[in-house]
């Protein structure tokens, strides 16, 4: 997987050579103000610095030359680009990322309504992804090169090979159009739209929580395929990722000596080798969910799910420019802190890697 | 493979497979050979090498076995079912699909051309200087690819795609502005092996420059991982292309790519199954063939992460 060296973004590679705790905490934590300011910057070039100018983007080019120099001076266009970049940088840091063209809101609140969307979708989708995934992985290691591990890498193969926006479109014609056994694209039928009051803004947690079992039922039936095909590239990539580790650790002479004691061969892969494989399994599972947080773009569009990818897709098309960027700078933070929280995790967990 | 044949060895065979070599030449050509005896041996490897060079023939021949270009419209003719004149259909402007599907390879092979060439020349250089030099210059260059790294990469390229107009070759641009930096982490680690060794010494007491170390010194070393790499992260690269052409932010029509493809098909789902369906069969294999090919160049050239995801 091409985002695995993320992992390596974390840790104390800063200060290699001071091992004091403190020091390490130090160099942690400059990586990550570092990657922050770094992401800020590079969204700042996308959308300050290229051609597009978002002062005429707001007032059109048939405004007067006053008009447009308001405009400039309003939107701090007339300082200089390391000015410009520190108020964006604060204000972002505020929570400020300015207003949305398209909704005339505050883009943060636009982003509150609709990341839980998102997350809800994400989530589901890793916990499919998890809870087959690992067990399909566990048995290719310990089955390898008969049948079942053919069929892992198989599925793994076409889960990593496949677009999933075409996948989503032909579940859609099969389960909704053709066989009618599931609701078609949206969260729910537009007959439950606001009978809940979103609180959690995860439609699911939320019916639950008020009682109201239709809407439930309605919107587990609508996340079903969307959240299946997330999942599908999720298990692809933990079911590959748990075969390899699985099969470093059956390997391994503790393993022969476990199988030699006349350990069950149950206890051998459960109690013994995937007990040291479940700390690698972290990480993996972490920038798993990192990339459906980002991947459910597509899936988004195609499902017409109502969350973050689709909320930044549509602003592009509207060239609602600070929707944009407030949209990317959210989806990279969360991206960055589950990559770091994975990290500092897998530390805390492995004694090793300390 | 060459081992289990019984006959002695003669010709070309036993002078690629002696065990002592007289030139230079005689032993890359030997290892190259020993190289494609594993890969051969591989069936993985070669339904891949399989996949991409149909893929080459297919774009190499596009204007011998297709009627036209698939772009000129023939409205008489919108929206026919797969028959014997057209093996694919037709798509709602009346083009022949099959005709697209093929010259769509073109696009998805320029799109794969692009990125490489882009890519590798900015990893391979960024990795090998930071891991030659060393020093302020390996940590302040690390430190940028770091945080290239830690990036979400297709929310990226969507708004490097949004600032820069949407187009193939921008979609290209912004694709390779996010996918550059693992290349740079792994030349930089084969660099650190090689800095030491006594012909890079040799060369730097015969007066070479850096840059010549490291580009005919240095690099050479590093390229065989880098292309596994490449092979590998090529099936994300095409999927990644086809779905910014999907949202309309890639290739732009009447261009036969096969992301657009499927997204015009999108509204005529229900009834032409076929207009989406053919161009995600063809995004399908093509990825496909690209990790068969990459896992098995790894095992081949690159025995030493074979175990590895």
């Amino acid at each position: 997987m091409s985002q695995s060296d993320t992992t390596k973004t974390g840790g104390a590679g800063s200060f290699p050579s001071l091992p004091s705790p403190l020091k390490k905490f130090l160099g942690f934590f400059f990586t990550l103000a570092l990657t922050f300011v770094g992401l800020m910057a590079v969204t700042f070039v996308i959308g300050r610095v290229l051609p597009t100018d978002p002062a005429m983007a707001i007032v059109g080019n048939r405004a007067s030359e006053e008009v447009y120099q308001a405009m400039r001076i309003q939107l701090g266009l007339d300082k200089p680009i390391l000015t410009q970049f520190w108020l964006f940088l604060t204000s972002a840091l505020q929570g400020d990322f300015g207003q949305s063209i398209m909704t005339a809101r505050p883009v943060v609140d636009d982003i509150k309504r609709f990341f839980p969307a998102t997350l809800e979708l994400a989530t589901l989708a890793t916990f499919i992804g998890v809870l087959l995934g690992i067990p399909m992985g566990v048995l290719a290691a310990v089955r390898q090169g008969k049948m079942i591990d053919h069929v892992v890498r198989v599925v793994g193969l076409i889960g990593y090979s496949v677009p999933i926006f075409w996948l989503g479109m032909v579940a859609l014609l099969v389960f909704y159009a053709k066989l009618e056994w599931l609701p078609g694209p949206g969260r729910y039928d537009f007959y439950f739209e606001g009978i809940v009051e979103p609180v959690t803004g995860v439609i699911l947690i939320d019916s639950a929580m008020v009682g109201e079992w239709d809407v439930f039922n309605n919107a587990l039936g609508h996340i079903i395929l969307p959240s299946s095909m997330l999942a599908f590239f999720s298990l692809a990539y933990i079911a590959r990722m748990t075969r390899s580790f699985m099969l470093d650790q059956l390997n391994q002479e503790y393993i022969l000596t476990a199988r030699v004691k006349g350990l069950p061969e149950r206890t051998v892969v459960w109690g013994h080798a995937f007990r040291n494989v479940r700390v690698q399994l972290i990480t993996v599972v972490g920038l798993s969910y990192a990339n459906l947080l980002e991947g459910s773009v597509l899936t988004e569009t195609v499902f017409a799910w109502p969350g973050i990818g689709l909320y930044i897709t549509n602003s592009l098309f509207n060239a609602d420019m600070n929707a944009v960027i407030g949209g990317t700078v959210v989806v990279g933070v969360c991206f960055v802190g589950i990559n770091m929280l994975s990290d500092i995790l897998y530390r805390i967990v492995d004694p090793r890697a300390r | 493979m060459a081992m289990d044949n019984t006959s002695p060895p003669s010709g070309l065979r036993s002078w690629l497979l002696s065990d002592s070599p007289a030139n230079a030449f005689q032993a890359r050509a030997q290892r190259a050979y020993v190289g494609w005896l594993t890969f051969r041996g591989n069936p993985i490897a070669m339904a891949g090498l399989i996949i991409v060079g149909s893929l080459l023939i297919i774009a190499a021949l596009a204007p011998l076995i297709t009627g036209g270009e698939g772009i000129g419209q023939n409205l008489g003719n919108r929206l026919q079912a797969p028959s014997a004149e057209h093996w694919f259909g037709t798509d709602e402007l009346g083009r022949d699909i099959y005709d697209r599907i093929i010259w769509g390879s073109r696009v998805t092979l320029y799109i794969v051309f692009l990125v490489s060439v882009i890519v590798m020349p900015i990893g391979l250089l960024v990795g090998t200087i930071a891991g030659y030099v060393g020093g302020w210059v390996d940590t302040v260059l690390m430190r940028i690819t770091d945080i290239f790294l830690a990036f979400p990469r297709l929310i990226l390229a969507l708004a490097f795609v949004s600032a820069l107009g949407p187009g193939l070759e921008n979609a290209v641009i912004a694709i390779a502005v996010t996918t550059w930096s693992p290349y740079a982490r792994l030349a930089r680690a084969e660099a650190l092996t090689v800095r030491n060794s006594e012909y890079i010494l040799a060369a730097q007491m015969q007066g070479a420059s850096t840059l010549r170390i490291v580009v005919s010194h240095v690099v050479p070393m590093c390229l065989s991982s880098i292309v596994v790499r490449l092979t590998l992260d090529m099936a994300g690269i095409i999927l990644t292309a086809a779905g910014l052409g999907f949202l309309g932010l890639g290739a732009q029509p009447p261009l036969p790519e096969w992301g657009v493809m499927i997204s015009t098909g999108r509204d005529f789902l229900l009834d032409q199954w076929w207009i989406s369906t053919i161009p995600g069969i063809a995004i399908l294999v093509v990825s496909m063939g690209f990790n068969l090919l990459g896992d098995g160049l790894r095992d081949v050239l690159d025995p030493r992460s074979g175990s590895e995801g």
